[in-house]
This record gives structure tokens, sequence and C-alpha cells, in this order.
């Protein structure tokens, strides 16, 4: 079996987001998608699911062409797909979820939730992932729902597998076990579209390797080429793919938390007891399987969480039991985990996004009302500073490509004066050139003084960013070590070992 | 560091009960003792002298239950010490961590609605079966149309045209079920004209994209001028013709029929009330427990997500408005084809805009929004039966009776609501 794309050309408007695309993708065989943030990957994707009408050129299975008006035709034809943007609905469970669309059941159209969870834990177990089909999405974390999308993608035995950045959330562990079901796949014959902005997966892992740049095919790359070529082929110029940061002068104390507690509403213990500090000038990392607290971490911080307890001490603030408003007002920046859901107005235009928590007062509302000249002014140096690929500062923020969001979500973030950064997966689904931006501007904010506290699932940005690593595990911190810890120990450490020697 | 040692995670499955967010467990120990002293006002200030009768049994009931006759203040003042006693208990409760018990609540309200009674009928008597069997007779259309309201909400699409679907079941009702010369006719038309009204609705709504809030309005309106129009024309000229449907008798079920006060008030009634129960009944089942039901969620909560499931959005948005249009329908059908066979211009009296009033008071569940229009139509029976009765309290005030005791039991009692994600939001493709 043979899919091919031929001459593929989307448009939104005046943009052209794919222009003439052509590619093949054959039975068993990985071909790797890469390209800038905005580069048109996801929508080519979209076009071949069936989410978007391409404006030319045809998709043919077989060299017989295909008749797309929907997902129903191209789940029909046995194409599949882990969407970047989850498509999960937020209020239904698991395995209701991953059962949508193609439901068992039983007497008069009842549904059979039961086969529904058997099939969630066999294709978790099958994959070595840990998922309680009972479980809502909405209370979450994002690595989890990103398990759960890969799971309804691969509950549907496609032929044809596209995977969107599916690794963008997801730990080394998680991501070396997801290749592994990858590499079984094509064993069995599937072929598979891969995007991912992290080179050492694609070149794990890819046969092809087709770079996209500005909506067309500018090459084709051998999985053998070194991360710089590929970085340079992808960004148009070569790209420093290491941090240099000097080491760090903390300062004196400016952040401590004592033994924090954190309880959700139907009773679960997130965070049992936590204590930590951060000084001024110091990245904090936070390191750890997704799910083990860390999400509820940053809630807590920021004012999000319900029932907190203990203290949260920033400066002479005591920042639990604060609103989130009074929380940013004493200078917090945040990063959250899910763009969309926390970070981003879809409707808004990026200009409206890139001042939300700054709506009450200066420098970007004066008496009342809003300052139009001066916010323009202000996302256009933005734009153009963070390189947010987009028709202009007037365009919405859900027609960015993904990374391009996170950009803004970042840009706003950092784009005041700061007296503690909490950053939750800061470069999330953000290509290798826009990586090496957001890294510098952390470690400036961390050189200006300003305490940072770190949340990633990528140990590489961990220890490329921190200056100390704390690892948590089931709501507790299991140790908090040195940035030049092995790292077989802090995997060690994140499955719930202690080394011998460390403190907790 | 060759050794290593599990780190001990005490967490967990557990821990203490449930923490409920203490803002929320609060709101019904309030709520309790604010009823109670409520009542407790009713003596102290305005005690009345004199027995009141609690009438249990109905005319043609096979064995008389005794009526029971109480002294009115005597019996607001035990009432008043029983509702302390159970506002206590939820404050002890709730001091505790827990939530208050929904039957400690369902009874608490039974008895201060029978102290509120004994005050208010005093030297009178009280016709319980009447009463409660009225208030079932008043909240049927309310029912049904409550019902089309959460289907086409759950799908996505904001139906505000319930009122229309009503009204123009009503009348369809009517002539057809004079034509035809059976009720039945009448209820086909009537379901029929609902489903007439949902169809417009979709075509400007899902099609093209019409604000849904505009488009259900104007309907409204539309459907009055039509109905009134047409039976100041037409109807008004030859009422045996065609006004004059045969309506649907009462239909007492044998054994359920004959139990004592709850046999007359649910199980002697017509067949549309029969057809209410069911409706209800198969309209959760579906929703929560089928293929159909799970897809109408997913359209209405994340429409990308389902079209990427291979699910026609728009599609399941039309079958479902449809059928919640056929549903609404049958509500207006109670309007001409059951006491009073006739049809009336306006005569569903806004009843739509309670119906989705009960929609949202219900949470977008078909049970609690069919419980709230069963106690918005027990507030309004209550208020008709008292100013029979001669009540000392100013009509105004009996009046705003059903919207206040509504809005309370929300306020009070419901928690934090939240509308399906895309309720209102057309879908375009990208
Ligand atoms: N629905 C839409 N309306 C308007 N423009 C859009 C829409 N979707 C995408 N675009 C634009 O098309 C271009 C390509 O976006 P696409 O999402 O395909 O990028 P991508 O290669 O997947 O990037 P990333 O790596 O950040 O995910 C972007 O400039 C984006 O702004
Ligand atoms: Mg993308």
């Amino acid at each position: 079996m043979t899919l091919e794309l031929r001459g593929i050309t989307k448009r939104f408007g005046p943009l052209v987001a794919n222009d003439r695309i052509s590619l093949t993708v054959n039975e068993g065989e990985i071909l790797a998608l890469l390209g800038e943030n905005g580069a048109g990957k996801s929508t080519l994707m979209n076009v071949l699911y069936g989410l978007y009408q391409a404006d030319e050129g045809e998709i043919l299975l077989d060299g017989a062409p295909l008749k797309m008006s929907g997902p129903g035709d191209a789940m029909a034809a046995g194409i599949g797909m882990v969407h970047q943007h989850f498509m999960l609905v937020p209020v239904f469970t698991v395995a209701e979820n991953v059962m949508l669309g193609n439901e068992a059941t039983g007497f008069a159209g009842t549904l059979d939730l039961d086969a529904a969870r058997q099939r969630v834990r066999e294709i978790s177990q099958r994959f070595g992932f840990d998922v309680d089909p009972d479980a809502l999405v909405e209370t979450l974390p994002v690595g989890v729902q990103q398990r759960v999308e890969i799971i309804k993608a691969l509950s549907r035995d496609a032929r044809v597998l596209v995977f969107d950045e599916p690794t963008a959330v997801l730990t080394p562990q998680e991501t070396d076990e997801l290749m592994e079901i990858m590499r079984q796949l094509r064993a069995s014959g599937t072929a598979i579209v891969f995007i991912s902005h992290k080179l050492r997966e694609v070149r794990a892992i890819a046969d092809r390797i087709t770079v996209i740049r500005r909506g067309a095919v500018v090459g084709e790359a051998s999985p053998t080429a070194t991360n710089a070529e590929l970085a340079a082929l992808m960004v148009g110029r070569p790209v420093e793919l290491t941090v240099h940061k000097e080491p760090a002068q903390p300062g004196p104390e400016a952040f401590v938390v004592k033994d924090l507690r954190v309880v959700d509403d139907t009773g679960h213990t997130h965070l049992d007891g936590i204590s930590f500090s951060i000084a001024r000038g110091e990245v904090l990392g936070v390191a750890g399987v997704q799910g083990n607290g860390q999400t509820e971490l940053t809630e807590a911080i920021m004012g999000l969480q319900s029932h907190v307890r203990g203290s949260i001490r920033l400066g002479e603030h005591e920042l639990v039991g604060k609103s989130v408003r009074k929380v940013l007002d004493a200078g917090v920046g945040f990063v959250p985990e899910d763009r969309q859901v926390d970070g981003l107005v879809g409707g808004f235009t990026i200009a409206e996004n890139l001042m939300l928590n700054r709506s009450h007062g200066k420098p970007f509302v004066s008496a009342g009302t809003i300052r139009n000249g001066y916010l323009e002014e202000f996302a256009q140096t933005k734009l153009v500073e963070y390189d947010v690929r987009a028709s202009g500062i007037q365009a919405k923020a859900s027609q960015l490509s993904g990374g391009n969001q996170q950009k803004v979500v970042v840009a706003r973030e950092l784009s005041r004066d700061l007296s503690l950064l909490v950053a939750a997966q800061p470069t999330r689904g953000v290509d290798v050139g826009s990586i090496e931006f957001i890294h510098k501007q952390v470690v400036a904010t961390r050189d200006a003084g300003v305490p940072v506290l770190l949340v990633s699932t990528e140990l590489d940005e961990i220890v490329a960013l921190s200056d100390r690593i704390m690892v948590l595990y089931r709501g507790q911190v299991v140790g908090i070590v040195p940035a030049d810890t092995p790292r077989e120990t802090l995997g060690l450490m994140m499955a719930g070992e202690r080394p011998e020697g460390t403190a907790a | 560091m060759s050794t290593t040692a599990k780190v001990p995670v005490p967490i967990d499955e557990s821990a203490e009960p449930a923490a409920v967010p203490l803002r929320t467990a609060l709101k019904a120990p309030i709520l309790l003792g604010v009823v109670t002293m409520l009542v407790a006002l009713l003596i102290a200030f305005k005690a009345r002298a004199g027995k009141t009768t609690f009438r249990l049994a109905a005319d043609t009931d096979f064995f008389d239950l005794p009526a029971v006759t109480v002294p009115s203040t005597a019996t607001v003042a035990t009432v008043v010490v029983l509702l302390a006693l159970g506002t206590a208990a939820s404050a002890l409760l709730v001091s505790r961590g827990r939530r208050t018990p929904l039957w400690l609540i369902a009874i608490f309200a039974v008895v201060a609605m029978v102290g509120f009674l004994a005050w208010a009928a005093a030297g009178r008597t009280v016709p319980v079966v009447g009463l409660l069997g009225g208030s079932i007779a008043l909240a049927v259309p309310l029912v049904f149309g409550a019902l089309g309201g959460v289907l086409g909400e759950r799908a996505g699409v904001v139906n505000i045209a319930i009122d229309g679907q009503l009204l123009f079941g009503a009348f369809a009702a009517a002539i057809f079920g004079t034509v035809v010369g059976s009720p039945w006719g009448g209820l086909v038309a009537a379901m029929l004209a609902g489903a007439l009204v949902a169809l417009v609705l979709g075509f400007f709504a899902i099609t093209y994209f019409v604000d849904q809030v505009i488009v259900g309005v104007v309907l409204n309106v539309l459907v009055i001028g039509l109905t009134s129009f047409l039976f100041g024309q037409v109807l008004a000229e030859n009422p045996q013709e065609l006004n004059a449907p045969d309506h649907f008798e009462r239909i007492p079920i044998p054994v359920l029929g004959e139990i004592p006060v709850i046999g007359p008030v649910l199980f002697r009634q017509t067949i549309l009330v029969y057809l209410m129960y069911a409706a209800v009944v198969i309209v959760a089942w579906a929703l929560y427990r089928t293929k159909w039901g799970l897809r109408v969620r997913a359209v209405g909560e994340h429409p990308k997500a389902a079209d990427t499931v291979g699910i026609k959005v728009n599609r399941t948005r039309y079958t479902t408005l449809l059928i919640a249009g056929l549903i609404a329908g049958a509500g207006g059908a109670t309007y001409t084809l059951v006491s009073v066979p006739q049809f009336g211009e306006e005569m569903t009296d806004g009843a739509g805009y309670i119906a989705l009033a009960a929609v949202i008071f219900g949470r977008w569940d078909p049970v609690r929004a069919t419980l709230a229009a069963l106690l918005f139509g027990f507030a309004t029976n209550l208020s008709g039966v008292l100013s029979v009765l001669g009540s000392p309290v100013p009509s105004q005030f009996m009046l705003m009776l059903p919207y206040v005791v509504t809005i309370i039991a929300v306020a009070g009692l419901v928690g934090a609501s939240r509308a399906p994600a895309a309720d209102g939001v057309p879908y375009r493709k990208g």
C-alpha cells in the first residue's frame, strides 16, 4: 500500500499554508516531517485526514484518488491521526473518549462501557502506559491526555498513522516506549508519518525525512545527518543547540515553599507536604513523570487550586489563599502547561492575548480604556522578537500553529518585571530555532535576579537550564540534587528510588 | 550511590473522606435556617386561630382516607421545632465536613410546606390530592418543553423557540384533532408542528450560522403572529369544524391507581402524562446510555473532536433538534387535547420560557430539568389553590411564588452549573 499526496495547496485567505506539497508514504515505513513552527505540517496532515479541504491537489491511495469530504472518509480509508492539539472531549472519561465514533454497543444501541474500559486497559498495557479508563479527561495533566490521544488512535487499527508532535509532553521513557510502539507498527506494515521538533527522536526512528519551510518542501534529509545539519536545513541558518549560561550567582532565598499539601475536590492528595526554596537568580528544575504533582504545584502557586495547606512565601508575601489576580500583581509570571486551556483566549487577537495579564492598568490601560496605539506597537515588537509566524498582530490566536501559540504565551509572561517565574513546559511544541531563543530568555530572566521554577518533562531542558533539580514522585520530593547529577540517577529518582546520600 | 531506598508513599486512596468545598456545603444549612426563620415569623407575627383540615382522599377513591384536622398554630409551632432540628442536623454534618443529604432536604421541604399550609389555610380545608394532581397537570407541557430543550442544548443548539413549539403544537393539535376526529391525530400533528419549528431553527442556526438566540426569539414571535392570525381568520369562524378536538380521557391504571394519595395524583391521568413519564425515562437513558447519546453530548461539548472521529456534527445536531421538536410539540398538545379542548390565542402564556429556565435550573440534565418543571408546576398550582382558599398573603405575592420557590431551590441546592461547552456555537469546518 502506498499513500501519495500530490501537489497539495491549502490557503487561509492570503496565507499559503501549503504550497504544492507532494509526499509519499509506503507500507512499513516511517516518514518524518521536519519544519519550523508555522511551516504547514499540521495543515498538511489535516488535509490528509479530511479536516481541511485542499484548494488544489489530490490524495491517492494505491494510485486511486481518495474522495475526502471529512475525517469519516479518511478513517474509512484506514487513516488515523494523533492530533497536535488533542481532540478529546474534556467532560468525558478516558474510556468514553476512546470509544467515541467507534462505540461498542449492546442491546438497542446501549453503550458497552466495560468493553471500552477493557480496550483502554489492553492498549495501555500492551504499550506500557498507565492510564485510568474512568478518569475524566479534563482532570488529567497534559502528559496523560497525550497518552489518551495516542491510545485513541491506536485503538482503531489504522493502516496509515499520523503522529503530530506526540512527544511534546512525554518523558524520555514514555517517548522511548512510543518509539518502540512505532517500530512494532512499522514491522506489522503500518505506514507512519511522524512530526516532531526533537531531532534526536527523528533521527532515531525515521526511514526518510522530509523538510518543509514556509509551506513548501525544501528537501529530503537522511536519518544519518547530524542534529546541526537537520536544524540548519529546517530553519535556514545554523542553530546553537546547547544553552550557554554562566554559573548561577544565587542571591538570598526569595521563594520558600513549606509543607505544601494539595487535595482535590474528590479528596485525592496530589502534593503531600513538600518543601523547597529558590534563591534570587537561580533556576530550580522540577523533574518527574507527569501526574506526580507538578501541575498541582504550579497551580497552587498561582492560586488556581482550592484546597491548599502549608505556606508559599515570595519575599514578603504569603501566596497561599491569595487570588490569582493578587499573585499576578505580586509579580509572578506563569507559563501554563496547556496553552490552549490556560494560556490563551482562542478568539482573541495576538495583541489582545499579549496584554491578558495586565488588563487592569498601566501600561496597556489608562482610565479604563485600552491604549490601542501602545498595544499595537508592543505586540509588533514581540512578534518580531519572538519570531511569531502569523499574518499580523490582529490574527486570532486559534489560527496560529501550535508552536507559535506557545511563543505568544512565553512572550507575554516574560515581558514584564517579574519577582518569580513559573514555567511549565515552556518550549512545548516549539522548533529548535525558537527553543534556542526561549532558553536564552529564561537564562536572562534568571540573571536579572529572578527565581525561576521550571517544570518540564524534557530532561534535556531541565538539565540544560537548571541550577538545581527537584524530583517529584507521587506528590513527594524524592530529592533535590545538583544539575550535574547523572541521568541514570535522575531516572531512578523519577521512579521513586531515593539515592543513598541525598537529602529529601 | 549504588543502594537505593524506596520513598515511602503513604498517600492517595486511604485519605480522609472526600473534602467538600466549605462554601458549597454551607449553602444547605443556611438555606434551611432561613426557611425555619420564615416559618417561625409566621406564628410570631401573624398567628392564625382555628383548625386546618388536610383532605387526603379524592372524590373517586374506593376507600376513604379520613381527613386530618389539626390546630393551626400548634401545628406550625411543631413544624418550626422540627425544622430547627433539621437545620441543626445539617449544620452538624457540614461542620464534620460532610454534605447535607438530599433526603434530609426533601423531608425538610415537605415539613415546611405542611407548616405553611396549616398556617395559610387556617379554618379551611386543603385538598391535598387536588393540589398535587393539579401540579402535575400544569407541569406536563413544561416537562415536555424542558426535555426538548435539554436535548437541543446538549447537542449544542440553544433552543429559545420552545415556546413557539408548544404554541404551534397546541394549534396543530386543535385543528387536526378536530379534522381527524381523534385526539391521536391531534397529538401526531402537534409533534410534527414542533419538529417543523425545529427544522426552521436548524436551517438558520446550523446551516447558516445565524445567532441561535435571535432565530429562536424571532420564531416565537412568528408562531404567535401566525397562530393568532389564523385563529382570528379561520378557527374563530368555524369553531365546530376546526377547533373542537376530542380530548384524551383519564385512564386510571389498575392497582397503581388505587394507592392512596399517590394513585390519584400520578396514575389517574391522561395518556399524555404517561407519555411524559416514558419520555423522561427514555430521554435520560438515550442521552447517557446509548451510542447516540454519547455522540450527541460529544457534538455539544467539542464538535471538532467529534468531527475527527468521523461523527457528522451538523447532521447529528439536526436529528437531535428534530427529535427535541417532536417532544416539545407533544407538550403543546396538552393545551388543547386535555381539559379544555380548544385553541386560544397565545395560550401557552410564555410556558416555553419557563421550560427553558427549567433546562438551566436542571443543569442540562433530563431528570433534574423534569424535577425543576414539576416544582414550578407545584408552585403555580399552590398559588392558585391558596387564592381560592382565600389566603392571607396578598395575591401579587402569590403570583411571585412559583418564581421565588424555583430560585430558592436552585440557588440553595444546585451547585455550580456548566452548560455544554459548545452550546450555541455553530460548527464551521476549517
Ligand atoms: N484555521 C486557520 N486559519 C488561518 N490560518 C491558519 C489556520 N490554521 C493554520 N493557519 C496558519 O497556517 C500556517 C501553518 O500552520 P500549521 O499549524 O500547519 O504549522 P505547523 O507546521 O504545524 O507548526 P507547529 O510546528 O508550530 O505546529 C501558520 O502560519 C498558521 O498561522
Ligand atoms: Mg503543528
